[in-house]
């Protein structure tokens, strides 16, 4: 039954073909088989699973049930849960337990959907590869020596190992599409605001948006529809109508302006993914679409102003982690000043503290104005940029990722390689936009993304055309064979 | 050289919001440690910052009070620095575009001259918790209960010349606030807390010395002699060639001096920036409207009012207004009664403030209600009562009775107004001091106050003073 993608599943669920708790089950015993190998779950409360997935089922019984009523999903453990440790993939959260649910997780089980457990993630959603989790890094299912992605690096291994019908991501530089790419499955980052941040630990509150990652562009719409919505808890959400995700799944798309960006098939670009891109964006044009070359000129500011901009958030963010109220306390502090300095050098790691360093280094009395507020002017022309794409294209294409996913290790020595990762998924979280990121083949048998980016609000669009990607290819149906 | 003093005071007033500036949790003062600290107090992972809508119309209100221009955009922004009372490692306030700019204000000095001070701006920020050093043996204790509580920073521009000026700017601000309902202005639980920034400069001079900045002046005998004692040491300083050091100073009361907390080198780098979780704060003109509808009548012009139309005194009316309570209880006094509202400011400010120092209670403790006082003045005003009596009528009302004439009936306290009664009175003391009367009669005068006392004591105090007065003198000339 897990090839079944989720809405496939949710249909079974409505017909009584099959039950949660059967459901259930089925992952948990693929959970036990499966994840050492992947490392992708952090924590599994499977009695609590159970029980939810029996309650769903007597839910089922009364017809209150709604379409994910008992199908199982994994939170990256960034989201905050009372009834199992919220680590963020620090070694300062290590057995955190938060004594309230982050809104996202409310809304899902709201929705009737069963948690399964908490996802592996790199530490603080800082990274691309999910080296950087205390807890170890996670394999990539297509291949276990290549990397996942990052940062919702486990959350994508879960999905795409079939490990659970879909798990929620967070995305501040595209740590939802990427790893997504990289592990062949879909992703969406929603519009910012979109989703309440409520309960999701903060790395750059300006650009962190919470988004699901499941198999197909339909389980996504599902999943978006319960996770949206205005939330007065957090002030940057939007109060903007939430739209039914799942109406426009299979408009036409005859006439569909998609621009492709020239700056992204650039130097730097796999041939493999250019190639597979490129196909993916015949078949759009096969559907009806109208392929357009735009410029989105400063797509090269993107990077350096993301990695100001982004840092000098965390750097304050990251302050409140002081060994005092919770998490990690060094033992026998002597002062306070020793508290500090042994609590945060041992709680954070490498990658943690040199964002941190950056972070407070550009917001610094004297170097304010030269890094963090011109990194600020550049995020408005890259905005821009998109401003006027979008006068002349309804949706933009390209690839997610440079690259596949990269074997582990490759660039763990050279973070500025490693930061070249996100050259094509900056951009949308600097403006704000949705952008969603499907498979669409393989390149030496390891998964391609293309990415699709909407102006705010229209994740509809997104969803529209990835589905209809989706019912002419199969791309999403792969499963890695040590996991079928 | 003569030296000129130079003084700017930043104020803290803590808004008197029910709940935090940024979460639910209550303000009370006093809880138990950290049973009135939320999630979001503590800056637990994954919290976020909501502004309350009751500290932006306070902020309002100030500007509204203080002629003020009222930023339509501002923005909250996020002062970065370690301390264990700051849970966030942060403290949301405003830098660039604070809530309040620019205002002016007129203050009246003790030797009735008015002066008017600029303000620089006012900005909402929020309070730290306390760290607590002496319960726990070798330890410090944190109390979040504060963290959180919303602060308007008031400050002023460098306008003051003397201690004497700058406590009758922070007496006036201190009013200010509770006038307008935004403040309780407790000192001792430190809702009103005055920082000075303080400098000297040869006389004639136009620019500024290097100034301190004196914290912890929570009273106004404080922040007087702080600021005399800080202007002393920097003119011997600078009179003894040397140079004042720009730093943060803390006055310690009990030794009455102050000394250096932090020099500017040592200050800080709090790495301001707009605090992304807070979209910036947008006040639109209906807000304002509809803050502008609910304003009091603010001092100034309560007191011009009483001067001009109640024909008070200019001392009375600035005391009655010092305090909004008391302007509204001495309205109420005479609200709807037929005497002069002067009358009623006598009593106020004569046996009723007489009585509420020396019992050292508060107005809005006091047993005599604003209604019990206006039917006594009447009585008085109408004769039944001589100022006197009154004053008898008063102390019974003082001690929980709560109907005037019950009180002058059962204690048969009226006035005697027949003449008849009095003359028999006056008659019959004459007839008891010949020799007195004679005297009188040879013109030694003084001697009417002998009889006046005599039959004042003979009616047992209830004679018509005026009455009687001239029924007197009438009849010791015949």
């Amino acid at each position: 039954m897990h090839d079944k993608t989720l809405a496939e599943q949710a249909a079974l669920l409505a017909s009584g073909d099959l039950s949660s708790s059967d459901l259930v089950e089925h992952y948990l015993q693929r959970i036990e088989q499966h994840n050492e190998a992947l490392n992708a779950y952090l924590a599994i409360d499977a009695d609590a699973a159970r029980q939810a997935a029996s309650a769903a089922d007597e839910q089922r019984k009364t017809g209150n049930a709604g379409p994910l009523t008992g199908v199982p999903i994994a939170h990256k453990d960034i989201f905050c849960t009372s009834s199992m440790p919220t680590t963020c993939g620090s070694r300062m959260l290590q057995n955190f337990v938060s004594p309230y649910e982050a809104a996202v997780v409310q809304n899902m089980r709201t929705a009737g959907m069963v948690t399964l457990g908490k996802a592996n993630m790199d530490e603080f959603a800082m990274g691309s590869s999910n080296e950087n989790s205390f807890y170890g890094p996670v394999a990539n299912p297509w291949q276990t020596d290549r990397v996942p992605g990052g940062s919702s690096g486990g959350s994508a291994a879960i999905v795409a190992a079939r490990l659970a019908s879909a798990a929620t991501g967070t995305d501040t530089g595209g740590s939802i599409r990427q790893p997504a790419a990289f592990c062949g499955i879909t992703g969406i980052k929603p519009t910012y605001g979109r989703v309440s941040r409520y309960g999701m630990i903060a790395f750059a509150s300006s650009l962190d948006q919470g988004g699901p990652m499941a198999q197909t562009a339909e389980d996504c719409a599902l999943l978006l529809q319960a996770m949206a919505g205005h939330d007065l808890r957090d002030s940057t959400c939007s109060p903007a109508a939430v739209p039914d995700f799942s109406a426009e799944l299979n408009a036409d798309l005859k006439g569909l302006r998609i621009g492709v960006p020239q700056e992204y098939f650039a130097e730097g670009l796999d041939d493999g993914v250019a190639a597979r891109v490129n196909e993916a964006l015949a078949v759009l044009e096969g559907e009806g679409a109208i392929l357009k070359p735009i410029s989105l000129p400063n797509q090269g500011l993107c990077i350096p102003a993301y990695y100001i901009i982004a840092p000098a958030e965390a750097s304050s963010n990251l302050s409140r982690f002081d060994g005092v109220r919770f998490g990690h306390r060094c033992e026998n502090p002597q002062d306070i000043d020793d508290l500090y300095t042994r609590s945060r050098g041992e709680g954070f790691g490498p990658e943690v503290k040199r964002r941190i360093l950056i972070g407070a280094y550009a917001l610094s009395a004297g170097y304010y104005d030269a890094y963090y507020k011109k990194a600020q002017q550049v995020r408005q022309l890259v905005s821009d940029d998109f401003s006027n794409a979008f006068a002349e294209v309804d949706v933009i294409a390209g690839p997610t990722t440079p690259t596949t996913a990269f074997a582990r290790g490759a660039k763990s020595d050279d973070p500025v390689a490693m930061y070249l990762n996100d050259l094509f998924t900056v951009s949308a979280n600097l403006s704000g936009l949705p952008a969603l990121s499907a498979p669409c083949g393989f390149a030496e048998g390891l998964p391609v993304g293309l990415q699709l980016c909407a102006p705010a609000n229209q994740e509809s669009r997104l969803l529209n055309v990835a589905h209809r990607y989706q019912s002419v290819t199969d791309w999403h149906r792969q499963i890695p064979a040590n996991f079928a | 050289m003569t030296w000129e003093t130079v003084i700017g005071l930043e104020i803290h007033a803590q808004l008197a919001t029910r709940s935090k500036i940024f979460s639910a949790a209550s303000t009370d003062f006093g809880a138990a440690p950290n049973t009135q600290a939320s999630a979001v107090d503590l800056g637990l992972p994954g919290v976020l910052p909501v502004v309350n809508r009751e500290v932006v119309r306070m902020a309002v209100r100030f500007a509204l009070a203080t002629d003020a221009s009222i930023t339509r955009r501002s923005v909250f922004a996020r002062k970065n620095y370690f301390y264990p009372d700051l849970p966030k490692g942060y403290q949301i306030s405003q830098m660039a575009f604070p809530i309040v700019g620019e205002g002016h204000i007129n203050i009246t000095l003790p030797d009735g001259q008015q002066k008017g001070i600029g303000l620089t701006r006012a900005h909402l920020e929020e309070d730290a918790g306390k760290s607590v050093h002496d319960l726990f043996e070798g330890m410090t204790g944190i109390d979040l209960n504060r963290a959180g509580t919303p602060l308007l920073e008031i400050v002023s521009e460098p306008d003051m010349r003397s201690a004497t000026e700058a406590v009758a700017y922070a007496r006036y601000m201190h009013s200010l606030v509770r006038y307008i309902d935004i403040c309780d202005g407790n000192m001792q639980e430190g809702s009103f807390r005055c920082d000075a920034n303080v400098s000297v400069r040869p006389a004639g001079s136009d620019t500024l010395g290097t100034r301190t900045e004196i914290k912890n002046l929570n009273s106004f005998r404080f922040l007087e002699r702080a600021i005399d004692f800080e202007v002393e040491r920097q003119i011997d300083i600078l009179e003894d060639g040397g140079k004042v050091i720009q730093e943060t100073r803390l006055y310690d009361a009990d030794r009455d001096e102050t000394r250096s907390m932090r020099s500017k080198e040592e200050a800080n780098d709090y790495r301001y920036f707009p605090d992304p979780d807070l979209p910036p704060l947008v006040i639109d003109e209906a807000f304002i409207d509809a803050v502008r509808e609910t304003m009091p009548e603010l001092p100034v012009a309560r007191r011009t009012r009483f001067i001009d139309e109640l024909d008070i005194p200019a001392a009375d009316a600035q005391a009655l207004c010092a305090d909004r309570q008391i302007a509204d209880y001495f309205e109420a006094v005479f609200e709807g009664r037929k005497f002069a509202p002067k009358l009623a400011a006598n009593w106020v400010l004569g046996e009723l403030f007489a009585r509420l120092n020396k019992e050292d209670v508060d107005l809005a403790d006091a047993p005599v209600s604003a209604t019990l006082l206006g039917d006594l003045i009447a009585r008085v005003d109408d004769g039944t009562l001589s100022g006197k009596l009154g004053k008898q009528v008063f102390d019974a009302l003082w001690g929980g009775e709560q109907d005037v004439d019950a009180v002058i009936e059962a204690r048969g306290l009226k006035q005697i107004t027949d003449t008849g009664a009095i003359e028999a009175m006056i008659d019959e003391v004459i007839a008891a001091n010949p020799s007195q009367l004679a005297e009188y009669r040879a013109g030694k005068e003084k001697l009417l106050s002998f009889f006046v006392g005599a039959v004042m004591k003979a009616s047992k105090g209830k004679a018509n003073p005026a009455q009687l007065n001239q029924m007197l003198r009438d009849k010791l000339k015949a």
